[in-house]
């Protein structure tokens, strides 16, 4: 087995590919463009991800589980109109920041309940939450943007820490801790059971019910505190924010390898996958294209994706 | 072997929406005892060891284990109280490795809830090793073979330490070798005083492996009795509730009948090779051969499913060009699969849309639509004639025992009015009942002119049916038994390659 095994042993086949590809692309980047390789461009990928990257965390926790959830970006705006809405009422920020991340829990909390006690379905159980939490925050708010809100707060989101930004810590900080405990955390890797055999995982003693709960509460908290930083960011609530974002973030991790089917995937895969589109759309920038063909190439990407994966598959179907 | 009982269940009765599962049961297991529990599909044997085993819960009726009355709540209960199930389903994650399966939220956890992996894969080594299993701990599921994700399913059992296992149809996929290896585990742990309940299909298991066997029929207990008393005949007759004098009927003396059906010359690189036969009319062809001998491929590409690298096909003397299922099935040419839930039927249709699915322009008008009446009235001849057992037409065929199911599949495809059938495995997973029918069907149907030709792993089942048998090998026919020669050891010799008459005689079949 040798060198190869052992680093086989540490990351998964897809997430070396991601890797490979990653440096692979950042090499031939740095001779297209002398920018590339220059610590502001990489903050501004890192930056850019950021609020993708923190939240793919918990969706690949959640499809590894067996579900998905379509209402992030709803629970992202929510969370930064009910924030500021208090922040501007002269609510103290940091009673401010927590009914925003009670907001976020309260959406994650129905969602687990519909999905596990009712047993709904949560590709449509999380649309139809998309759909609502979305209204909810646009009747708050009035349907406008909540502005001027007070530095303290915004600090959060435009501070910076040896030179690099906040948002980059909470992101590299998040994926960390999370593959660390996907990989180590008994706890964690029951997700791994229930996704790949749900009667098994309740055979097993797992508690299906209470971790599929769980699971969408955690998501929406990271939808939750990734509002916030964006709101911090920016200055202000919007109410547009978020919108179209979950698919972009479920594409990232298919792309690390994750499935619809669930029992498959990892947080360093997810994180790399979303590494891969961001530089992607970062190079098409410095390359001058049109904006319109990153969508264009994204969707290429997760096709090959996906075809890889199937023919991996089929190739070793064949074998047996 | 210790006199004592272990788990012993009274007046178990257990109903489902519309039917009684179980009907005032009793049931008795002794310790360190291998007993058999048989009966046809929808007798009751599932629901009896899956209320043992904890998925179920009883609607009246008393459980004692060692004595004391038991009541499990899940199954995580009753194997916390010593009763380990392993289901016919697998219950495995075929993305994680063999280790974190066995070991399944009871990893060995240091600090903080965090596994320790070193641990677990020397604990899963060794315990591999005691039941001398050649795996790497490590391996993921989804890369192991079949019989060797049911071994595991099974060690996956006994890794929580039962005092009872309870098996149900644990050799369904298994080879000969492996299935040998079981029942060595099996006695192997019998004398550690472990105790077993093995349902089964397959009367001869009973025979090799149970020390006590007890027949369910209709949800009700018919009666148990020690192995070594009974005969297979005895079983039948309890299971069935009739006598089965003859499972496979008899066939007609062939007297002068010409070639009805020809196939010459067939191949496929890498899957078979010089393959010709000849069928006459109103013969019954088998073809046997060990798993992965090609005869599945072979008989795919003469339905025109499969590709073929060369092979022509002739019919009453016709040569037949079929580059497609929808040419066989103009030309009369019917194959009915093996792997009746994923290949043959559509589980989530109702009974009438199967029968109907391969004749639709049957019964259509000339604008495309559907005329109910004519559907109706053929699905309930088909019903009739095929012994489908069924509250109504409109019930889904997901629903139907496996049994029924494959009479499902028969009058689908006989109902296209064949010339020729290649039935491939026609009762695997059936209970004896509908056997009897199907081989019934079989006889008439051959009786009435219909070429038949059985592919099967059954040898009893080929013995009793055909006329003459081929015996494939590795992609190649070894031989052509005639029912005058027949016997297992024969043909068991051209199977596995052993004896090959043809290549020694250097002349097609």
């Amino acid at each position: 087995m040798g060198f190869k095994g052992f680093l086989r042993s540490i990351v998964a086949f897809r997430e070396s590919v991601l890797i490979l590809l990653l440096l692979l692309f950042g090499i031939a980047m740095s001779f297209v463009s002398p920018y590339f390789m220059t610590w502001p461009n990489i903050e501004a990928i890192l930056l850019g991800l950021s609020v993708e990257g923190t939240i793919a965390v918990g969706m690949v926790i959640l499809l590894v589980a067996g579900n998905l959830d379509l209402s992030v970006g709803s629970t992202l705006a929510l969370t930064g109109v009910v924030t500021g809405l208090a922040l501007t009422a002269g609510v103290p920020v940091w009673i401010s920041i927590i009914c925003g991340l009670l907001a976020a829990l309260g959406v994650g909390l129905i969602n687990g309940i519909l999905v596990a006690k009712l047993k709904i379905n949560s590709f449509i159980t999380t649309l139809g939450m998309q759909i609502t939490a979305r209204g909810i925050l646009l009747v708050i708010a009035g349907g406008r943007a909540v502005i001027n809100l007070p530095k303290e707060f915004c600090f959060i989101g435009q501070g910076r820490l040896f030179d690099v930004q906040i948002p980059i810590y909470v992101m590299i900080f998040l994926v960390v801790l999370g593959d660390f405990l996907m990989r180590q955390s008994r706890f964690f890797r029951q997700n791994y059971y229930l996704g790949g055999n749900e009667r098994a995982a309740r055979m097993s003693g797992i508690n299906v019910n209470s971790l599929q709960i769980f699971d969408f509460c955690l998501v929406a908290l990271l939808a939750g505190i990734s509002g916030l930083l964006l709101t911090a960011r920016f200055g202000s609530s919007s109410v547009t924010v978020g919108g179209g974002m979950e698919l972009r973030v479920i594409t990232a991790c298919i792309i690390g390898g994750a499935s619809l089917s669930g029992g498959e995937g990892s947080v360093l895969g997810a994180f790399l996958g979303a590494l891969l589109l961001g530089v992607l759309a970062n190079s098409l920038n410095l390359m001058g294209v049109d904006v319109y063909w990153q969508s264009l190439v994204t969707g290429l990407i997760l096709i090959i994706a996906v075809v890889f994966d199937v023919l991996t598959e089929r190739r070793r179907a064949v074998r047996k | 072997m210790d006199d004592s009982t272990i788990l012993k269940v009274e007046n178990l009765t257990k109903t489902f929406p519309g039917v009684r599962a179980l009907n005032k049961v009793d049931f008795e297991l002794k310790k360190g005892e291998i007993h058999a529990l048989i009966g046809e599909n929808g007798a009751g044997k599932s629901t009896l060891m899956h209320i043992i085993g904890g998925v179920l819960k009883p609607d009246s009726g008393k459980i004692m284990l060692e004595g004391k009355p038991v009541s499990f709540s899940s199954v995580h209960d009753a194997i916390k109280a010593g009763i380990s199930m392993v289901f016919q389903e697998l219950s495995l994650v075929s993305s994680l490795s063999v280790g974190e399966n066995i070991f399944a939220n009871r990893q060995p956890v240091g600090a903080m809830d965090r596994i320790q992996w070193g641990k677990l894969y020397r604990l899963t080594k060794e315990f591999l090793q005691r039941f001398k299993l050649d795996l790497n701990p490590k391996t993921l599921v989804k890369n192991l073979s079949m019989g060797q994700q049911q071994t595991l399913e099974i060690l996956k059992a006994l890794s929580s330490n039962p005092k009872i296992i309870l098996l149900d149809e644990p050799t369904s996929s298994l080879t000969e070798e492996e299935i040998a290896h079981l029942f060595e585990n099996i006695r192997a742990l019998q004398k550690q005083g472990m105790s077993f309940m093995y349902i089964t299909h397959k009367l001869s298991e009973v025979f090799q492996i149970a020390d006590r066997v007890t027949v369910l029929r209709d949800g009700n207990y018919i009666g148990t009795r020690p192995v070594n008393e009974v005969s297979e005949n005895n079983l039948i007759s309890m299971m069935v509730g009739r006598e089965i004098k003859s499972m496979y009927g008899t066939s007609k003396e062939m007297v002068d009948s010409e070639e009805y059906f020809r196939v010459e010359d067939f191949a496929r690189k890498g899957r078979f090779r010089n393959i010709s036969l000849s069928l006459r009319k109103g013969e019954i062809l088998g073809i046997a051969g060990l798993v992965g001998a090609g005869r599945t491929e072979f008989a795919r590409a003469i339905f025109g499913l499969d590709s073929k690298d060369s092979g022509r096909i002739y019919l009453d003397g016709r040569l037949l060009n079929i580059r497609r299922p929808k040419d066989a099935i103009r030309e009369g040419i019917a194959y009915i699969t093996e792997d009746r839930k994923n290949l043959g039927l559509f589980l989530t249709l109702t009974l009438r849309e199967n029968c109907i699915a391969p004749i639709l322009e049957k019964f259509s008008s000339r604008i495309g639509l559907l005329k109910g009446a004519l559907v109706d009235q053929h699905v309930e001849n088909q019903t009739r004639e095929f012994s489908i057992v069924a509250p109504s037409m409109y019930q889904k065929v997901i629903n139907l025992s496996g049994g029924n199911q494959q009479k499902v599949l028969l009058a689908m495809w006989i109902g296209i009015r064949p010339k020729v059938v290649i039935f491939d495995e026609p009762t695997r997973g059936v209970d004896v009942g509908a056997r009897a029918d199907i081989y019934a069907k079989l006889r008439e149907l051959s009786s009435k002119g219909t070429g038949i030709i059985i592919i099967s792993s059954d040898l009893p089942e080929l013995l009793g049916m055909c006329d003459r048998i081929l015996v494939m090998h590795q992609g190649e026919i070894t031989g052509e038994v005639g029912r005058a020669d027949f016997s297992e050891e024969i043909i068991m010799a051209y199977a596995t390659g052993l004896a090959n008459s043809i290549a020694n005689n250097n002349h097609t079949a």
